[in-house]
């Protein structure tokens, strides 16, 4: 179906009212700094981030906090992914214990599990050890909850009819359940995902040795501003190409 | 037998699984673990008159129920706000919709020296982070849910000659009440992490500074019933919004 020239039109318009909210965006962010003398300690210029920000690629100095950030990522993510699905499975095997154990996890989840956090770099010390128990433990509940879903409510008539058929347990798992349960299962992943990246990045910002987050904090106490933005932006593109590949890997195995 | 039967109710089997966690809490704390990183759940109940006893504890505590109140109703208004302004303009929301949802997927956490910056290390600056984590999903719910009003019950409304201000007030209103809760609690969960994490970061003042000294003097005892304390102080807000959403969600049944 193609888009009519009236429907057309108005994409066109309200993508020009975002390019144009962006671009006063950064009118207004130069003039504060040019114009209107806003302190460089508050708000740096615009020109000078950018530079920062082609320095900090350039030199290639962000390698280092980025293989620590993105190795607790994984290690965190790869922990709670495993755990969350098995747990998951053997608890959406029974109606009895779906209706025991989900209240419960939905309920743990509702807390800001960051609270936490003190506790952890107690038990687990400043370095990367905290921040991956922490972020595994924020993403197990997702996944868990997610996967206990997925399993937990496939419809009972194809259940019923691939057992009828004379389905093997793993003929009913291979062929039933699992395409069921799999999207359910990969939108839990990708909210684990994203938690687990946030509260990675937020426990370096809170307490840490190294990391993204921590590299942030330390130019903010240094009052290097220019290049603590310039940090900023980096991080945020980093979240954002990570948060597009996980989409799109839900989105591929969605499909399969 | 009464046992077994008891068992076969959810929520005794839940409380059960509850007691059990902490049974083995207690005995992994009292006979294995090394105290300075562990102590007993039963101790940490004995020590919270202790943890209130330890002077600026309660003030602290107050503070940050203060600013979880007044960043959550910061957030409602705004969200609310900026919600039925993007949400009722089908240009305005296909303007800038994208650029909330931008904003919205950013990582937040990563300006939080910023807010301090600007805001100084009082109050303010944990209302903000609060406030910037929790309008967010309650103007993406509230839009969704002005969106999903029926057309036809706009078009009879107006064929009808309702004003604009009736329209809102008793057609798109009543709507909205369902995803105006659900938002309020994805509103709730997010100024709890957006001002909890702001007060732990702060460690110069406020739970961030007893934290952390708790901490440094590795006192589990005090850090886990402040933490209790907290945590309970997020499970009755939590609970509050949930209930409401249940009992208004209900209501909406078309």
């Amino acid at each position: 179906m193609t888009p009519s020239r009236k429907e057309r039109q108005g994409r066109l318009a309200s993508r020009a009212v975002q390019a144009t909210f962006l671009i006063v965006l950064i009118v207004l962010w130069y003039l504060a700094t040019t114009r209107w003398r806003v302190s460089p300690l508050l708000l740096p210029n615009p020109v000078t981030v950018l530079h920062n920000f082609w320095d900090i690629l350039r030199t290639g100095e962000f390698i280092g906090d980025l293989r620590v950030t993105l190795t607790e990522l994984a290690a965190a993510f790869a922990i709670a992914a495993t755990s969350g699905v098995t747990v998951g499975y053997l608890i959406s095997r029974s109606q009895y214990r779906i209706r025991v154990f989900e209240p419960l996890f939905a309920g743990i989840y509702s807390i800001p599990i960051i609270l936490f956090l003190p506790l952890y770099v107690l038990f687990f010390g400043l370095g990367p050890a905290s921040k991956i128990a922490l972020g595994a433990t924020i993403s197990f509940f997702p996944i868990a909850l997610n996967t206990i879903a997925g399993f937990g409510y496939v419809d009972k008539t194809f259940v019923v009819a691939a057992r009828s058929m004379g389905a093997s347990d793993y003929q009913l798992f291979r062929h039933v359940l699992m395409p069921a349960a799999l999207p359910i299962i990969l939108s839990g992943m990708r909210i684990g995902f994203t938690v687990a990246l946030l509260s990675i990045i937020g426990s370096e910002t809170i307490a840490s040795l190294a990391g993204l987050g921590h590299r942030i904090v330390h130019l903010a106490e240094g009052m290097e501003i220019a290049r603590m933005f310039a940090y900023i932006v980096f991080v945020v593109f980093i979240a954002m190409i990570l948060n597009t590949c996980v989409s799109v890997l839900e989105a591929r195995g969605k499909r399969f | 037998m009464a046992l077994r039967r008891a068992m076969r109710r959810p929520w005794v089997a839940r409380l059960a699984v509850i007691a059990l966690l902490f049974c083995l809490w207690e005995i992994a704390a009292r006979w294995f673990v090394d105290p300075m990183f562990l102590s007993p759940p039963s101790r940490v109940f004995m020590s919270l008159p202790a943890v209130f006893e330890t002077r600026g504890v309660p003030a602290a505590l107050r503070l940050t129920f203060w600013e979880l109140a007044v960043a959550f109703a910061l957030s409602v208004v705004i969200g609310l706000v900026v919600g039925l302004a993007v949400g009722l303009q089908p240009f305005a929301r296909k303007s800038f919709m994208p650029i909330i949802l931008l904003l919205y997927g950013t990582p937040q956490v990563t300006i939080l020296p910023l807010f301090i910056l600007y805001f100084g290390i009082g109050p303010a600056s944990k209302i903000a982070f609060g406030v910037s984590h929790g309008f967010f999903p309650i103007i993406v719910v509230i839009v969704a849910g002005v969106q999903n009003i029926k057309p036809i019950l706009l078009t009879s409304a107006r064929s009808m000659g309702a004003s604009r201000w009736l329209v809102l007030r008793h057609v798109i209103f009543p709507h909205m009440i369902p995803s105006f809760f659900a938002g309020m609690r994805l509103g709730m969960t997010g100024v709890l992490l957006g001002v909890l994490l702001a007060e732990l970061y702060v460690s110069t003042a406020g739970i961030g500074h007893f934290t952390t000294l708790f901490t440094q003097n590795f006192d589990p005892t005090r850090l886990l019933g402040l933490i209790s304390v907290l945590a309970a102080m997020a499970i009755v807000l939590n609970e509050i919004v949930r209930r409401a959403e249940v009992h208004f969600g209900r209501w909406h049944a078309d």
